[in-house]
């Protein structure tokens, strides 16, 4: 109760803003967005600054020390804050973590799809395959390339099959879309040819009949076939699956799951699968990335994760989860809650709601620590026992 | 009148929304939302009621409580048939039944402060004098994990954990018998889940309520309940005590639903039962069982004859021909094919 009434009282300090405040925030948004948008713009001309070289040419997608903060009216919120992982070829990567933690920012980071100019990426590098040797960085990327990756080369299959298929067109023209766009040397027979292929692909058995249909007259369950047969019209090398089936029934859940597995192997793309259920990333992934407050706290195969949880937020996450066939008298909670975005302290942003802090805890934020070969976690308890790979860098804010 | 056992039954309840049609509005069909369920519920017991969205699990609960009035059918509460009752008799008795709603953003008024929304029913049904007021609006705060000095502050200032938390409290100031949970915790994440469940684990124990809990999410109903129907389509086609549906689900349904829950461990690898197709439209369910679209070891009988509930084991309720196999003729035994879910 008394860490609840703390919490209360610095919360409310914290939404509270000054007129003389707002209007400071505010002016100061306009000049970094201002200065931002110049910038990208510049960088946009040089084919220099957005090409660069993978690290690792197996990996299809390489996030380095990402930074992406929102210039909101009620301060800077930093929603990535330095995440680090890859995306290796012909595998499954699940993001997970709890609501506000920065998974969809960060795949709304590599699509360029932020809300600009509040939302911003102001640091570091994602490197996107080219497969000749080079590749793209996608943060400096400018719009017309970027028109010719989305949805060609990176789709993304959105949570809400109700809502993102278009109600006034047939499923047949939301499909032909793609392909007309990316495609642009096909003909019409082609192009429906592949659509049906497509839809035929996705497991729609009445492919002649749906290709006519509009959205409304399809269930959820279908609704999110087409949209997987969207984003794997053109053969992307990675999708990215964003909580794909938190809309959908159990039973649905799983077909939809099973699909999109075949699938991955049959077209040799990469899944990014962005969610909060940890059965799901359990059954799908083969590595999994823990986020936790804009950072990722925990990464490694999925056999290092969920036979390994070392981070104590993964571990509470993990116990805090009804699991059947398993009984428990009472489920672990993790006390308190996420602290807030604008406000983040300057030591580790789990150490208020762990049970395991130490004393070293209270002072940087823990650097990330290779624990094994393939299992890297971002908590002072491991400090002395694994390789320090270095510090989640962040941006100072004052210096844009 | 000694107190029975049995908190609620529920007798054969109905409910069938009309479809309108026409200038005139006249009815030209039904949806069955709920088609003819019964079960029990034993006083400090809870019952999970599992289902696809739209298999009338919402429904159910709301016609339990008279948010909805049922088409057909019996809730017997406690001795007393509500259907039966008359307004002024239904208000005396709403206090002792409450509801938890599924999403914590849309059922709390935003004009209230917290206070005001706990303790509006408490004034209005004089469960204390006024006096007492304020210190039991404090108590019943402090009982759901809310520190009084909330009482203030408006529902925006809050997160979905707290919000569910107030909701609760709402419910749990009128000293209720029984809470329906319509799916408490499935707009919230995994570790707030876990404080909201505890703490509705926690209330039960100390005030002896008995819930029936709405949920689509299995490894929770798992975890909450003492007993656990499955519906399918507004009807009910299982209904056990937890353990026993968990080790040994009878109704193909079941096993489908139950084999489809992901197990957050990447070593296990079970025997998925993938349905195909999806769940019927209840304003047109298909004849006879209406599982046998999707059903894998559908036969000729279940395309014509609606299986009969019965108690197949001891305490363990069952729809399905699969399971009184002697009532049937042999030409009714052959199997026959699912006319393959149309629309996959």
């Amino acid at each position: 109760m008394a860490e609840n009434t703390k919490n209360g009282s610095k919360k409310k300090g914290a939404s509270y803003l000054s007129a003389r405040e707002s209007r400071r925030i505010t002016k100061y948004n306009r000049r970094v967005t201002k200065r931002l948008e110049k910038q990208r713009a510049d960088a946009n001309k040089d084919e220099n600054l957005y090409t660069t070289k993978m690290k690792d040419e197996g990996n299809v997608v390489e996030f380095d020390n990402v930074c992406t903060y929102f210039f909101t009216d009620a301060g800077t919120v930093k929603a990535v804050d330095g995440v680090t992982f890859n995306v290796p070829k012909c595998s499954t990567v699940g993001v997970v973590g709890e609501s506000g933690c920065g998974k969809s920012v960060t795949s709304l980071s590599l699509m360029q799809l932020l809300q600009r100019p509040q939302g911003q990426v102001v640091g570091g590098e994602i490197r996107f395959n080219k497969d000749d040797g080079t590749a793209y960085n996608i943060v400096n990327t400018p719009n017309e390339i970027m028109e010719k990756i989305r949805g060609n080369r990176i789709s993304m299959i959105f949570q809400e099959p109700m809502t993102s298929l278009n109600p006034v067109f047939r499923i047949g023209a939301q499909v032909d879309e793609v392909l007309k766009l990316h495609n642009p040397d096909w003909t019409e027979e082609q192009i429906k040819e592949r659509t049906l292929e497509m839809l035929d692909m996705v497991g729609i058995a009445n492919k002649e009949g749906v290709y006519k249909m509009y959205p409304h007259e399809l269930s959820g369950g279908m609704r999110q076939r087409v949209m997987i047969a969207i984003a794997l019209a053109c053969s992307p090398t990675l999708i990215i699956a964003d909580e794909p089936t938190t809309a959908l029934d159990v039973t649905i859940q799983a077909q939809i799951l099973d699909l999109l597995q075949n699938l991955k192997d049959r077209l040799q793309s990469s899944i990014m699968l962005i969610t909060h259920d940890l059965g799901v990333v359990a059954g799908m992934a083969d590595y999994v990335v823990v986020m936790y407050a804009g950072r990722v706290i925990e990464k490694g195969t999925a056999d290092d994760i969920f036979h390994h949880p070392s981070h104590p937020y993964t571990i509470g996450l993990m116990r805090s989860k009804p699991v059947v066939g398993k009984k428990v008298e009472e489920l672990y909670n993790i006390p308190g809650s996420v602290p807030n975005p604008v406000d983040m302290p300057n030591y580790c942003y789990y150490k208020d709601r762990c049970e395991m802090h130490c004393d070293r805890c209270s002072g940087d934020y823990p650097p990330e620590i290779r624990i094994s070969d393939t299992h890297v976690v971002s908590c002072w308890r491991y400090f002395d026992e694994g390789e320090v790979l270095g510090y989640p860098k962040s941006v100072n804010v004052e210096d844009l | 009148m000694a107190e029975s056992e049995v908190l609620l039954e529920v007798k054969d309840l109905k409910k069938w929304f009309p479809i309108k049609a026409g200038f005139f509005k006249h009815t030209v069909g039904y949806v069955y939302a709920v088609d003819g369920i019964s079960f029990q519920i034993k006083r400090g017991q809870t019952m999970g009621l599992v289902g696809e969205s739209g298999c009338g699990k919402s429904t159910t609960g709301r016609t339990i409580l008279r948010l909805l009035e049922r088409t057909d059918g019996q809730v017997i509460f406690d001795g007393q048939d509500l259907n039966d009752l008359s307004k002024e008799e239904l208000r005396r008795i709403r206090p002792r039944i409450q509801i938890v709603f599924q999403d914590p953003y849309s059922s709390l008024s935003p004009r209230l402060p917290v206070g005001e929304i706990i303790g509006e029913a408490v004034r209005e049904h004089g469960i204390v004098p006024e006096e007492e007021f304020d210190d039991y609006i404090t108590r019943v705060m402090e009982v759901c994990g809310l520190p009084p000095y909330y009482k203030d502050r408006y529902p925006h200032e809050f997160s979905g954990g707290q919000r569910q938390r107030i909701c609760i409290a709402r419910a749990l100031a009128l000293s209720p018998d029984f809470i329906v949970c319509d799916e408490p915790v499935s707009a919230l994440d995994v570790s707030i889940q876990a404080q909201i469940i505890n703490l509705l684990k926690k209330l039960q124990k100390d005030y002896g309520l008995t819930y029936l809990f709405i949920s689509h999410d299995l490894s929770v109903v798992e975890h909450i309940s003492d007993t656990v129907g499955v519906m399918y389509l507004g009807n009910m086609v299982e209904f056990a005590e937890t353990d026993e549906i968990f080790a040994n689900p009878l109704h193909p349904y079941t096993k489908a639903l139950f084999s489809a829950i992901p197990v957050p461990d990447p070593d296990v690898k079970i025997d998925r039962v993938i349905l195909p197709g999806s769940i019927p439209s209840p304003a047109n369910p298909p004849k006879g069982c209406k599982f046998h679209t999707r059903c894998e070891k559908c036969m000729a009988a279940c395309t014509v004859k609606a299986p009969e509930w019965q108690e197949v084991e001891p305490g363990h309720w069952c729809a399905c021909h699969l399971y009184n196999m002697d009532a049937l003729t042999p030409e009714e035994k052959e199997p026959a094919m699912s006319d393959e879910a149309k629309d996959t």
